[in-house]
This record gives structure tokens, C-alpha cells and sequence, in this order.
């Protein structure tokens, strides 16, 4: 069933939910200071030793002499010998903390507490250090194995397979005795043993038999495309995607080629080589997107650094680009071209209209990427002129296809002064959402009127207390209070 | 916390026996190599060995240096060098190399490469491919339990996941059931093994192919009965959002190995701190399982609490002081400490979370689960791809709409999917092939799952273009596995009732009482019932591969009984962690959870993206 509207907003007001709300954080964070300044201000006693008791007794998680400290000891040594870049040198305070060896690190968390019965022998075994009842396989590397017994049969050959040990699958020569081998891996359901045999149907069979039946043997053959993607048997993976008719798998393996391929220029080549390709669904068209992108990219990326070198364009001079454009999302690159290349005609590669058109960008992905660029330049002229329209009557109206609410957002995080922001939240249309921007942006006018327009006294009278004493808004507050014309709701 | 606990909770085995059995095998095989050593550690591998040896337990056993596994020429000059390493083809590759480029150099060395948990035959190929089969020696280190706290095991292998539900490759079914195994002969035997996915059937089966083979000793069971459960029988729970609080430390700072770093932020200084989080830390094991809501009363009650115990010291004479000094103060000391970061760190994840409008992603999120205003939630989505705000939470948010609503209508599906490559970059069409083969994130197939006549209004409905229309009839159209597994086992408590996060009255808790865990619910379901009986639409919806089968038979209604072991195949999270707590605390069980990998939507969305292999 579908809920109405204001089921939704009840829903969300209930107290169910309530009971946890980020957006009202501003109460339990002040809260949570005063603890924290409590907990700060307990205690002078431990003032003195505190700092090195932090990294002695339990806390550090990597005490000195911890593996993964040591082993970055090593690399930082290293660097010094080889300056090859290693992790950074982590600072250590190493002669006082010496004692911290078993500070934090094993059985110390979990301390054995041994149980009675059985339990106990089994740690006196262990105490002795003999495991060997329990890895009697160790004491012999496995390496050493050599397999004289030939005879196995493919039963106890997949079984020796899982247990890890040495096999000889060169008697299994016959199609049927191979096939055999590769049904009783996959029914013992283990992938290393599947794997196993398939290594060896692939050095024994040629492709197109091997193919074939693999065709029928879906575990297996998922297996097999894993094993070349990892051993990075490109071509034999190719050829067997096709052999399978799965082009469009194919397509994207090859397509995925372009990440190996660093120079742009041959990147946008290879692209574009990609095109001819069988995708499947849509993704013919997203790859075109992608060439197309790069393209235009390696365009735009040329000409503004020729700009930004000569210093003509003030826009490079006041906003010095961070990085290239290339290799960019869309919309990365919308954003670059809203930012540097706002009024350009639409003729142009980089006018922000004409990457519209080309890509063909919704009206609102367009508008939200144009509004938070136009505002990171803190150009308030072009972010007003894009809400205007004029109707009919020739009366200019904002429109958004954006909610306003969200607008607000994005010029906020542009930090938009409040004389900015005031506009809009004044625009969103919903009372108790306007409110509430309008609270947390500071916009006294807006709450304001708006308690005014909902008569909403006892409100008003309570945000009297939150606006600075003796400021043009109290006073508006109380004009309002003592106006006898208002019709009060409470 | 305040809720009718049961009090005869049975009490858990001791884990920290794996850890020891795990250390002394690492010290046997070095001892293989006996003399001065270089160690090479594959970077994955450096935390969970730190959490069962130090330097100097290495350092006993004559390992030399140590470094980390990087791929490029080594600087060792020790004449003997060891790797220890996860059984991946590139590694190998790698060792190869070092020990081609050693050969050409006409320097002679000793190798040893120690696979862990197991060797896999392709890793030994590269080996005799390369020329240096013969030249190193091999051995396993059967490392497959790392217990991260009382009652949570990893494997630390989340490539599990990727690996098995991705790829289709079986390769850690036996590890898992080796896992599985060495668990059943320390705390078995099991009486009763209840599973439900493909992957767990295979453990299962494999498992009990060793315990054939074996030879289990008749002993006392500590572990009673088992649950295997694939991650791919609920991928909703960890696409939502977490908000206990052990989930959001994970969600925020991510906890690595049952260890936090916090940076300046929250500790307020220059440097981080790593923090290990276990119930070790008094406070955080108060706060670990409650809703975030909670957390702040809790630590300001605990001030108060610290504040008297430190005024307490106020007119002592010399000798009480002192034996105040000596007794108290250091416990006192250690738990500020605590407090202060704990304090800390809720400040910080308030900031994080206010600045990225969480509670609109929240109400999002429940909206989804409950099914109504999809219309808005897709525009927020799609306002949240047109932002560019963070790619993997709008990846998240699209597979959370396409596994609540059984796929995406192919309208919707084209123009979100275009426009996510335009936010995020066109490469972004290898994960979207990664999620459609895993069914995360999927267009709906028109006829599939619709009947006749729903599909023709559906049809209907999709020819239109005014998106208010669509709205009243698209949850006609609708009708996925999960609204009526949700129907079938109330997943989604009305919202009409109050819900006391104080007092969590189900495991909606975990979910801000908007959404019990399917996966937990699952478990509560079969355990409450013995088995299966009851819940054949249930398992016919996710696809079945359900069983149930009784093992030796317990000898007395003992405490073991009550002690369930359920593993995760392809990772769990520590909102699962919790709710299975709580359902512990309410029916008397006591749950242990061994996980391949502990997980939250971040890591399994970033193993889907394609920009390794």
C-alpha cells in the first residue's frame, strides 16, 4: 500500500524514529562536549605520567616489537640503503618503551583459562610443543614427495589432489579417463583439484576439444576462465569467450585492455578500436561516450594549458588548475568546463552547452554541476540568473529543477554568505523544511515571517530567546508579539 | 543494558587454544629452516600474525629480518630467506623472479616459501613453469582460525567472497570445511549441523569427508550444534547502513583485525592511535552492541561514575591514599583513558555523519526496505549519483533499491546506469557486469516474476513517462523475493509502533528498529523450530540448498547444547555480530561466529569494483 504524504511526515516525526536523529545533532554534540569536558577536567592526579602510559601500557595496538611495527623498522632502514619509497618512518619513543614488549599483543587478551577434562590434557600436549599429533604431514616438506606408485586411480588421484599431495595425471590419456578426472574433482567440489586437472586437460588437449567439453561442464568452466584471468592468459581467454559465444563478455575484457594503456593519445586510439566490439545492451554506447570524452579531453587539456602558461585567461591566474583534465569523469569535466569555460559559445569543444549537448546531460545533472561550479567562483550574478525565467506577464519567477532544499545544500557547501542563502531557503515552499534551513543557516528574517504567516505565537516567543539580545531581529519579534491585529493560533 | 536477559547463558570455550595451536605451527616450520633467516610476509598476512606472535617470538626461532611481500627486487643478503605467503598466483610469480634473478646472479640461496592456509596446485605450476620447482621448498602453515574475540573467529580470507559468488571458483570450500573441521575435533563433536546455500552444502559435504577420514576421540562436546550460512542468502543486511556502534566504528573508521586506528581527529593530538576493540575494553564492551542513540547517555553515566570514584580520594588520610593509589587509581586511570576515546570517537562519527546527511540516507534506506516511495528514493539516488557524492555509497544504494524491489524497471536501470558513468567514469561498466553476474544490482526481466496481468499494468505503467503515475502502480508491478520473504517472516515491523531503542524488544534493534536481519532471522527461525518444518516458502524464495542432519547424538541436554557455532561463508558483520547477541541473550544461546571475513557494504562493493586482477 502506498502511504500518503503526510503519513510519511507523521512517520518520520513519530517518536519511533526519533529517537535517534543526526540532523538534530547540535544538542546531543553539546551534550557529549560537556562530558568530554568533564571527563577532561577529572583527575589532576594522573596528569603527569599520562602521555607515555598512552603508548605503554595497553594502548598502542602496534606496542613496539609488534610484527608489522618491525617489519616497517626494516623498510624505513631500507630506504635509507636503497631510496627506494617505503612506508613512512613511524616515531617511536623506543627507550622508555622497552617494557612494553607483551603490553597489549596475545594470549594476554584472551587469557587461557584451562577447563577441566580433556581440555587440559590437550593444552599439557601443547605445552610440550609437539604438534606433531596434529600435523604429522609437517615433518616432512611435501616438495620431497616423490611419487613412485603411478598406479592411482582417478578416485584416489582427485583425493590425493585435495589433501595436497603429489599426483602424476600423465597416465590419464584417453578423452574418457581426462573427463573422468575433471567429473570427480568437480563432484569432490574442490576448486584446487578442479583447477589441477584443468591445468592439465589444457597442456594435454587441444583447444577446441578442451572447449567443447567444457561447454557442458559449467563449474568447471568457471574455473578455467578464473584460472587464465588470473594467470593473465588474455588471448586463450578471448578465444574461448567467443568459442562460447559470449561476445559481449568479450567485449569488455578487451575493452578493459585501455587501463594498461597510460600515453592519451594512444589510449583515445585504442578506444576507439573498441568501438567495432559486440557489446551487449546499452554499453556500445557508453564506450562511445568514453572515446568520445577522451577525445575532447585531450582537446580542451591542450589549449588550457597553453592558456594557463601564457597567463592571458585571469581565470588560470586566480584559479590555478589542480590537475589535468584527462582521464576525467563526464561530469568532472562539465564541472572544469562550467568553472573556466562558463560563457564560451556553444560552438566551442569546452562550452559547458555544447559537452551538454554532445553527451546528452539531463536538465537537472546540468543545473546542479553548473550551480555548485558557479559557486565554488563565489559568482552569485550567474547563480541568480540561472533560476531566472520569465513568465507570460513578462514577471521574473525562480525556478529550480532542482528542490530548492537541495540548493541550499550546494551553496552552502560553497560556503554562500548568508545574505546568499537567504534567497533560497526563503524559496522552499514546504513551511516546517524552511524552518529548519532556516534555523540552521541563521536566517532570523525567515523564521520570522514564517511563524508570523502560521500565527504560531509560542514559537516565535521561543526563538525570541535564541536571537542576539538588543539585535533588529528581537525587535522585529517584538513588534510582532505586541501586534494586536495578528490572530494568534495559540 | 537493561533487557530480560536470560541468566543461565552457558559459558563460551576458550579460543585462544587456536592461537596457541597456530603459533606453535608457525614455530615448527620455521625451525624447518634451521639457521639465520630473512622473512618476506605478504602485507595481508602482517596483522593476523601480530595478533599470535611478536618480533621476538620470530626472533627466537632465528628469523633474521623481516619485510613485506611488494613485488619488486628484494635487498636481502641473507643466504636464507622464507616467504610467507596467501597461495596467490602473483606472489608465486614474484618468488620466482627473486629466485631467477639470484640464478643469474650466480647467487645461492635456501628458499622457503610457507603457503598459508594451504598450497593450491597452481601456485606450485608457476613454480615448475619458471624453472624453480626443486629450488624451494613448500610447506603448509594451517592457519585457519584467527579468533578476533570471545565469540567471533575470522579466516581473514575476504577474497572468499569474491572468489566464490564472483568467479564460481570452489577453491576455499575445502579450506572452510578444514576450518570447520578443526573446530569439530577441539570443541565437538557437533550433535547437529543446520546450513542453507550452495556454498555451505559444499563445506558440509567436505567437511564431512574429513571427519571420515579422521579419526575423531570421544571427548566432551564444548560446541553443541552449527550453522553454516552463504553470504549470498541475504546481501540487504550488509548493504544497510550500520548504527550500532561497533558497525559504525567499522563503517566509519574501519576496524582491521579486531584493531581501530583512530586518527588526530578523535584523538586530538597529531598522531592516530591504534586501538585494539574487544570485550578486553570495559567500556567499548558496554557500548559495542547498543544503538548509537545509547551511547551518548551511557558514556555520560559512566563519567558521573568515574567522577565519584576519583572524589572519593578527598579526605583520605596518607594511608588510605595509598592504598588507594596502589589498588584503584590504575584501574580508574585505564578506564578515563577509555572513556576519553570512546567520547572521542562518537564526536567524531556525529560530525561525519551530519555532514553527509545521514539521516536522509536513513530514511532512504527504510523506505526501501518497507517498499513505499520508491519514486523518491530513486530521485535521491539519482541526486546522490548527480553530485558525484561518494561512488561507493551510490553504488550501495542502488543495489540495496535493486535487491528490495527484485531489479530495477529497465527504464530506470538505463538512465541511473548512464548516469552513474557519467558521475563516476565509464570504467564503471565492469562493475556494473560484476554486479548483474552476482544479481546485486539487476534490470527487471518483464514476465519473470509477474504475473500476467501485473505485467501488462506494468507494461502500462513503463510507457508512460510522467513519473507520478508510475508511482501508484509500480509496487503493483512489483512483486519481489524480498517483500515477501519480508511478508513471510515480519522482516519489517510495522511503523505505526513505537519502538524504545533503550529497550530493543527483537533484533530490529541493530537496524534502528526498521528491519530485522534476514540472515538472523533465518538462523532464529530454524533454531527455534529444529530444523527446516515450516519454512518451505522461506527457502524456496532464496533459492534453497537448505539442510539440517543430526551428527553423534549428545550424550545429556548439556550446556553444549546451547552453544552454536554459525559460520558466515563470504563474510559477516558486526551489526549480524550483534543482533545474534542479543538473540542469544534473549533465548539462552550462546553464538559463536566464524566468518571468512568480517564485512560491511564498503568492502563488499569494493571487491565487486574491477580495477585489480
Amino acid at each position: 500500500m502506498m502511504k500518503s504524504k503526510a503519513d510519511e511526515e507523521d512517520y518520520w516525526n513519530s517518536s519511533k524514529y526519533n529517537a535517534f536523529t543526526f540532523d538534530d545533532a547540535d544538542d546531543e554534540l553539546s551534550a557529549l562536549k560537556e562530558t568530554k569536558k568533564a571527563v577532561n577536567s577529572i583527575g589532576p592526579l594522573l596528569a603527569e605520567d599520562d602521555e607515555e602510559d598512552w603508548e605503554r601500557v595497553s594502548w598502542s595496538g602496534e606496542p613496539v616489537g609488534s610484527i608489522s611495527w618491525s617489519v616497517k623498522e626494516m623498510a624505513a632502514s631500507n630506504q635509507r640503503a636503497d631510496k627506494e619509497p617505503a612506508f613512512p618512518k613511524i616515531s617511536t619513543e623506543t627507550p622508555s618503551l622497552s617494557k612494553s614488549q607483551s603490553g597489549i599483543s596475545l594470549s594476554s587478551l584472551f587469557k587461557g583459562k584451562p577447563k577441566g577434562g580433556n581440555l587440559q590434557t590437550f593444552n599439557d600436549v601443547l605445552g610440550d610443543s609437539s604438534l606433531r599429533l596434529y600435523t604429522p604431514e609437517l615433518r616432512k616438506p611435501k616438495s620431497e614427495y616423490k611419487d613412485l606408485v603411478s598406479d592411482w586411480s582417478a578416485e584416489e588421484t582427485v583425493q590425493r589432489l585435495q589433501q595436497g599431495k603429489g599426483v602424476t595425471l600423465e597416465k590419464f590419456r584417453s578423452l574418457q579417463d581426462k573427463l573422468l578426472l575433471l567429473d570427480l574433482a568437480v563432484a569432490a567440489h574442490d576448486g584446487n583439484a578442479i583447477t589441477a586437472v584443468l591445468i592439465y586437460l589444457k597442456r594435454t588437449l587441444c583447444k577446441e576439444v578442451l572447449f567443447r567439453e567444457l561447454e557442458s561442464r559449467q563449474t568447471a568452466l568457471r574455473h578455467f576462465i578464473h584460472y587464465l584471468t588470473e594467470s593473465r592468459e588474455q588471448r586463450l581467454l578471448l578465444e574461448l569467450l567467443r568459442a562460447l559465444g559470449r561476445t559481449e563478455e568479450a567485449a569488455l575484457l578487451q575493452y578493459k585492455d585501455y587501463k594498461n594503456i597510460a600515453d592519451e593519445n594512444k589510449r583515445r586510439d585504442f578506444l576507439k578500436s573498441c568501438l567495432s566490439l559486440q557489446f551487449g545492451g546499452e554499453d556500445g554506447n557508453h564506450v562511445q561516450d568514453h572515446y568520445t570524452l577522451l577525445e575532447r579531453q585531450i582537446i580542451i587539456e591542450a589549449a588550457d594549458r597553453k592558456a594557463e602558461r601564457e597567463g592571458k585567461q585571469e581565470v588560470f591566474q586566480k584559479f590555478p588548475r589542480k590537475a589535468s583534465i584527462l582521464n576525467m569523469p563526464l561530469i568532472t569535466t562539465l564541472y572544469y568546463c562550467c568553472f573556466y569555460h562558463y560563457n564560451e559559445p556553444e560552438g566551442t569543444f569546452s562550452s559547458p552547452l555544447n559537452v551538454r549537448q554532445t553527451f546528452k546531460i539531463s536538465e537537472k545533472q546540468y543545473f546542479t554541476t553548473a550551480l555548485a561550479a558557479r559557486a565554488k567562483l563565489k559568482n552569485w550574478a550567474d547563480v541568480d540568473a540561472m533560476f531566472n525565467s520569465r513568465n507570460w506577464l513578462g514577471f521574473s519567477k525562480k525556478k529550480s529543477p532542482l528542490s530548492f532544499q537541495r540548493v541550499v545544500d550546494i551553496l552552502q557547501k560553497n560556503s554562500a554568505p548568508t545574505r546568499v542563502l537567504q534567497e533560497y531557503v526563503g524559496l522552499v515552499s514546504d513551511a516546517e523544511l524552511r524552518i529548519g534551513l532556516a534555523q540552521k543557516h541563521k536566517c532570523h528574517d525567515i523564521v520570522i515571517n514564517t511563524y508570523r504567516d502560521m500565527k504560531d505565537r509560542q514559537q516565535l516567543a521561543e526563538y525570541r530567546k535564541k536571537v542576539e539580545r538588543g539585535s533588529a531581529e528581537e525587535r522585529k519579534i517584538d513588534e510582532l508579539l505586541s501586534n494586536q491585529q495578528i490572530r494568534w493560533k495559540n | 543494558m537493561a533487557h530480560s536477559a536470560r541468566r543461565d547463558s552457558p559459558e563460551l570455550p576458550d579460543l585462544s587454544l587456536l592461537k596457541r595451536l597456530a603459533r606453535d605451527q608457525l614455530i615448527y616450520l620455521l625451525e624447518q629452516l634451521p639457521g639465520k633467516k630473512d622473512l618476506f610476509i605478504e602485507s595481508d598476512l602482517m596483522s593476523p600474525l601480530d595478533r599470535i606472535a611478536n618480533v621476538s617470538t620470530l626472533k627466537q626461532h632465528e628469523v633474521d629480518k623481516l619485510y613485506k611481500v611488494e613485488h619488486k627486487p628484494i635487498v636481502s643478503i641473507s643466504d636464507q630467506i622464507c616467504f610467507l605467503i596467501r597461495p596467490r598466483i602473483q606472489t608465486v610469480k614474484w618468488i620466482c623472479d627473486v629466485v631467477n634473478a639470484d640464478k643469474a646472479a650466480g647467487k645461492f640461496r635456501r628458499y622457503k616459501i610457507i603457503f598459508t592456509p594451504q598450497k593450491f596446485y597452481v601456485c606450485e605450476a608457476v613454480l615448475e613453469e619458471q624453472g624453480v620447482f626443486g629450488d624451494v621448498t613448500i610447506d603448509e602453515w594451517a592457519f585457519y582460525l584467527l579468533p578476533l574475540d570471545e565469540d567471533i573467529i575470522s579466516l581473514e580470507l575476504p577474497e572468499f567472497f569474491r572468489d566464490n559468488f564472483l568467479a564460481g571458483d570452489q577453491r576455499w570450500v575445502r579450506t572452510a570445511a578444514s576450518a570447520l573441521h578443526l573446530l569439530h575435533s577441539l570443541f565437538g563433536p557437533f550433535s547437529k549441523v543446520y546450513g542453507i546455500g550452495r556454498c555451505s552444502k559444499m563445506t558440509y559435504e567436505s567437511w564431512r569427508e574429513q571427519v571420515e577420514q579422521g579419526e575423531q576421540k570421544a571427548r566432551h562436546a564444548e560446541i553443541g550444534n552449527v550453522f553454516l550460512i552463504d553470504r549470498d542468502v541475504d546481501f540487504i543486511t550488509p548493504l544497510c547502513s550500520q548504527v550500532v556502534y561497533e558497525g559504525l566504528v567499522d563503517d566509519i573508521f574501519r576496524i582491521k583485525c579486531g584493531c581501530v586506528e583512530f586518527g588526530p581527529e578523535v584523538t586530538s593530538s597529531d598522531k592516530s592511535l591504534k586501538v585494539m576493540l574487544n570485550s578486553q575494553d570495559k567500556v567499548f564492551n558496554e557500548i559495542r552492541n547498543e544503538h548509537f542513540s545509547n551511547v551518548f547517555g551511557f558514556l555520560s553515566q559512566k563519567a558521573r561514575n568515574l567522577q565519584t570514584a576519583y572524589d572519593k580520594r578527598r579526605g583520605m588520610d596518607i594511608q588510605q591514599m595509598k592504598t588507594f593509589v596502589s589498588e584503584e587509581l590504575k584501574g580508574l586511570k585505564q578506564e578515563h583513558r577509555l572513556l576519553s576515546l570512546h567520547i572521542s570517537a562518537s564526536e567524531s562519527i556525529m560530525k561525519k555523519k551530519t555532514k553527509q546527511d545521514f539521516q536522509e540516507l536513513l530514511k532512504t534506506e527504510h523506505c526501501l526496505l518497507e517498499g513505499f516511495e520508491i519514486r523518491e528514493c530513486i530521485s535521491f539516488i539519482e541526486e546522490h549519483i548527480n553530485r558525484q557524492v561518494s561512488m561507493i555509497e551510490s553504488l550501495r544504494l542502488l543495489c540495496l533499491l535493486s535487491v528490495t524491489e527484485n531489479g530495477l524497471l529497465p527504464k530506470d536501470f538505463k538512465s541511473l546506469k548512464a548516469q552513474y558513468l557519467q558521475s563516476y567514469g565509464a570504467d564503471h561498466l565492469l562493475t556494473f557486469s560484476n554486479l548483474r553476474q552476482l544479481g546485486l544490482l539487476v534490470e527487471q526481466q518483464p514476465g519473470e516474476t509477474l504475473t500476467v496481468m501485473e505485467s501488462k499494468v506494468g507494461k502500462l505503467v513503463n510507457d508512460r513517462t510522467a513519473g507520478k503515475l508510475t508511482d501508484a502502480f509500480s509496487s503493483l508491478a512489483k512483486k519481489s523475493h524480498f517483500r515477501a520473504l519480508s511478508r513471510k517472516l515480519n522482516l519489517v515491523p510495522k511503523s505505526d509502533e513505537e519502538y524504545d531503542l533503550r529497550v530493543p524488544r527483537d533484533m530490529a534493534y541493530i537496524f534502528s528498529g526498521a528491519y530485522v536481519p534476514l540472515s538472523c532471522k533465518i538462523i532464529e527461525q530454524v533454531l527455534e523450530r529444529d530444523g527446516w518444518t515450516g519454512l518451505e516458502e522461506v527457502t524456496r524464495l532464496i533459492n534453497g540448498h537448505e539442510f539440517a542432519v543430526t551428527g553423534a547424538d549428545p550424550k545429556s541436554k548439556s550446556d553444549a547444547q546451547r552453544i552454536i557455532l554459525v559460520m558466515f561463508l563470504g563474510g559477516c558483520t558486526f551489526s549480524e555480530v550483534s543482533a545474534l547477541r542479543f538473540l542469544g541473550k534473549e533465548k539462552g544461546y550462546k553464538f559463536i561466529v566464524v566468518t571468512t571475513a568480517i564485512t560491511n557494504s564498503s568492502r563488499l562493493l569494493e571487491a565487486l569494483l574491477d580495477n585489480n586482477v
